[in-house]
């Protein structure tokens, strides 16, 4: 029976000391919580595409490419490491929807103020839209597929599902483009550890320190520029002498 | 499996602010009190590891540590003919979950409401007459005064350690705080924090308009703090991870860093987590309370039978509680009769984005959820409504609350939202935005409440609540002229260009506005028109106590955390000195 005092804390520590090994009775016994029983973030790994085929892999990255192009002021999304953000995404708990309320019925016609209402999980929502996407780009281009388009011709599909002007067969195009847009944005900054981000150089692009949590020299001296390179929770690769 | 426990001299459903406070205090007296707390257990040293708190995609965009729809969540339209839908994943507001509730994750912005807000319907109809009040306004008086609330204000405060500074000490104005303010009985337990350069542009444009600008009260410390609990506080780093995080520095108020410790080694203390309450028992009158069934981890569902009942969950979900518990006559809009569920309100807003230059650096990453400076000269009734047509006002602050880069990128209006030009604008809007916001009072009305939804049920078959709401024209009408007071104050502070918004019908459930949810079971002074007496204790069934914003019978132009705070301290000293004397009475004969 999980029902705890501090004389129940008292004697679960000495039971802790003579048997180390049984942390689920303890717990049941003590102090309302196990050591370490707090999760620390599930980190990405490099490695191939956990969720996405070959093929949905490099569509996502192309579009995530022409969302946020190399230019001068930073790498593209897909070396920043975008695509692998969403596939290492949609593996976890985002991917199903599993936190979210998906009881029934779902209604045909809900207001835009009630929010979404769509039975489809983040990944079923990729998988489906995709394969939409795929089929248009087949029909209006020759056969090709969204990598193989120029870039020019890209934007103006990616334009094309932002503004609701391009239908795909069987999923909505803007759900499709609002989605991969937010994912994207999650992606460039967030913090480096979910793979994306690479090397901070979101946080970079706009100025944002990252995990530093102590900024009292900041607010006591207003109005100067802040020149001290980001944090991210795993650091910093120049910390680290084996950073490649 | 099915099984009853021995008696507790006190059951507390919700492990949050008002439920350690009222646990500690009523373990102090001697009573045998066991809190249970749907959600895990949370500490600081573990939850909010100073090495993976700040992380704003796992908690400010994957809502890690609220609670979570498939648990429970609640179904919403604006009108009434049209088919509420479930909320299915949060948006306008943030629910808490666990031990320590939204005490854990809030702000700090930590304030009292002003004298007339008490009395808000006599003093309105006094002042401007009855055909002043909006349509279909369902506005009443609380049933106290802030002078009896005043001791209990300056008890939340010293708990919290807010820093502040006072405007009205005694009577007396004080050079510096807020002169519309209350009297207090004493100064801030600690002193404001600093404010950045926003803030400092702000109080200058303030104060050539004469308005009167002051340092917002705050639960991130300014200095180290002990007290009257023993519980020592750190100074706040200005991190920037204060809403929807928890504080790893032991400097944001919260019952981790507050109440718990010292709740924790009381012998006649325990709390059972992972423990969701799904209904008050009654005796076959339905006039007293034989304590509460929960259901645990396993699923079991276990009864806790207990001689007095402290509702002390999240404002909604008090209302849920006694709604299916059957305390109290549900609310009807359709007769006006009945009154669990009514006078439910929210937040309204106004606000004014103001976009500088780049000799303008606000360095928005250092930044705290209370940091910023206010003026109240446009709340409540501290100006003259008569020729403006509406009632209510709002606070309007210069604040910095973080510069988290998922869900802060201002750009300018008409920039793409994504390609070269974006991110171009994107670099160079960053560090030079400020808001002027303005955080607006909602009144209550007929047809804004909350009862069970007929057709959504949660994951054990319980029928969802459902949230009936929309901005009516006296809130756009406010919310419109205190945008207009923003971008004034905005334009003297040397903004380049000024973007206004403000509440409007319909209330969209997917933006983030506030957590302010309030009423459902509001306080008052006749059972017919409330829920609850002076005191907070159920009118219908005595040992039961309902603690939190669900107790106002419409928002004010402020946080609701103070006030709340305040409430729970003075139902301390109720139930401990006078319900307890003849335990299952009422307070107040009707």
């Amino acid at each position: 029976m999980p029902f705890f005092t501090r004389r129940h804390l008292l004697a679960a520590t000495a039971l802790v000391t003579l048997t180390p090994h049984v942390p689920t009775a303890q717990a049941a016994l003590g102090m309302p919580w196990s050591p370490n029983e707090a999760y620390p973030p599930t980190g990405a790994r490099p490695g191939p595409w956990l969720y996405f085929t070959a093929d949905e892999a490099a569509t996502v990255e192309a579009i995530v490419d022409r969302l946020i192009p190399a230019d001068e002021l930073s790498p593209g999304g897909r070396d920043a490491g975008c695509a692998v953000f969403i596939d290492r995404q949609l593996t976890g708990p985002f991917g199903s929807h599993e936190w979210l309320y998906m009881q029934g019925p779902f209604s045909a016609n809900p207001l835009p103020s009630q929010g979404i209402q769509s039975p489809y999980t983040p990944r079923q929502q990729y998988r489906l839209g995709l394969a939409a996407l795929a089929e248009y780009c087949r029909g209006q281009f020759g056969g090709k597929t969204f990598p193989q388009l120029a870039p020019a011709d890209q934007d103006r599909v990616l334009t094309g599902l932002e503004k609701g002007d391009i239908h795909l067969s069987g999923y909505n195009g803007v759900e499709l483009f609002s989605a991969i847009l937010a994912n994207t944005m999650e992606g460039f900054f967030a913090d480096p550890i979910y793979g994306g981000n690479k090397d901070m150089c979101g946080w970079k692009l706009v100025g944002f320190p990252g995990t530093r949590y102590d900024y009292r020299d900041v607010i006591a001296n207003p109005n100067r520029p802040y020149t001290l390179p980001p944090i991210s929770i795993q650091g910093r690769p120049d910390w680290n002498r084996n950073a490649g | 499996m099915n099984r009853r426990l021995p008696k507790k001299d006190v059951v507390i459903v919700g492990l949050g602010w008002t439920g350690s406070i009222l646990a500690h205090e009523l373990c102090l007296a001697g009573l045998d009190v066991v809190a249970l707390e749907r959600g895990p257990w949370r500490d600081t040293a573990t939850d909010f590891n100073i090495g993976t708190a700040p992380d704003e995609l796992r908690y400010a965009v994957r809502q890690d540590i609220f609670l979570r729809p498939a648990q429970e969540t609640l179904t919403i339209r604006n009108k009434l003919d049209q088919e509420a839908l479930p909320i299915r994943k949060w948006g306008s507001f943030l629910p808490g979950n666990g031990v320590g509730g939204a005490g854990v994750h809030w702000n700090g912005q930590t304030w009292r409401f002003l004298p007339e807000d008490f009395t808000l319907k006599s003093h309105l109809t006094q002042r401007y007459g009855e055909g002043f009040l909006p349509e279909n306004h369902m506005i009443q008086d609380w049933g106290i005064t802030y002078q009896e609330l005043e001791p209990y204000y300056d008890r939340f405060e010293k708990i919290a350690g807010i820093s502040g500074k006072a405007g009205n000490l005694n009577g007396q104005t004080q050079e510096g705080g807020n002169p519309f303010e209350g009297p207090r009985s004493a100064e801030y337990p600690t002193p404001p924090m600093m404010q950045g350069y926003s803030q400092q542009l702000f109080t200058d444009s303030a104060k050539r308009r004469n308005l009167h600008p002051f340092p917002r009260p705050s639960g991130n410390l300014s200095t180290a703090y002990t007290n009257p609990f023993g519980m020592r506080m750190a100074p706040c780093s200005y991190c920037g991870f204060c809403e929807w995080f928890g504080c790893a520095n032991y400097s944001k108020s919260s019952p981790q860093t507050c109440v718990l410790p010292a709740l924790m080694r009381m012998p006649n203390f325990s709390v059972r987590t992972l423990a969701e309450v799904t209904k008050i028992n009654l005796t076959p009158d339905g006039k007293h309370a034989t304590g509460v069934t929960y259901v645990d981890a396993q699923g079991d569902e276990i009864e806790q039978p207990a001689d007095l009942v402290l509702v002390c969950a999240f404002a909604l979900f008090n209302v849920r509680l006694l709604l299916l518990s059957g305390i109290g006559q549900p609310y009807d809009p359709a007769t006006g009769e009945g009154v669990v569920g009514k006078n439910y309100a929210y937040q309204s807003s106004g606000s004014a984005t103001a976009y500088f230059g780049e000799d303008v650096r606000i360095n928005p990453f250092a930044a705290a959820g209370s940091l910023g400076v206010a003026l109240d000269d446009y709340n409540g009734d501290n100006f003259d409504h008569a020729p403006h047509g509406f009632v209510g006002g709002a606070s309007i602050t210069c604040a910095h609350t973080n510069g988290r880069p998922i869900n802060f990128r201002p750009v300018p209006p008409g920039t793409p939202r994504w390609g070269s030009a974006w991110k171009k604008a994107t670099k160079e809007t960053y560090n030079h935005v400020a808001t002027v916001g303005a955080q607006g009072s909602v009144m209550s009305y007929r047809d804004s409440y909350l009862d069970l939804d007929p057709t959504y049920k949660d994951r054990l078959g319980r029928p969802l609540m459902r949230m009936t709401f929309d901005f009516k024209p006296n809130e756009e009408k406010m919310t419109a002229f205190m945008a207009d007071r923003c971008e004034e104050l905005a334009r003297d502070m040397g903004a380049r260009q000024i973007v206004k918004s403000h509440s409007r019908s319909p209330y969209n459930i997917v933006p983030y506005q506030t957590t302010h949810n309030t009423g459902g079971a509001v306080m008052g002074s006749d059972p017919k028109t409330s829920v609850l007496n002076r005191y907070c204790q159920s009118w219908d069934v005595p040992n039961v106590f309902v603690s939190g914003a669900s107790a106002f019978p419409q928002n004010a132009g402020y946080n609701p955390t103070g006030t709340v705070g305040a409430l729970c301290c003075m139902m301390v000293d109720a139930i401990r000195d006078q319900y307890l004397r003849n335990p299952g009475q009422p307070l107040v004969r009707t």
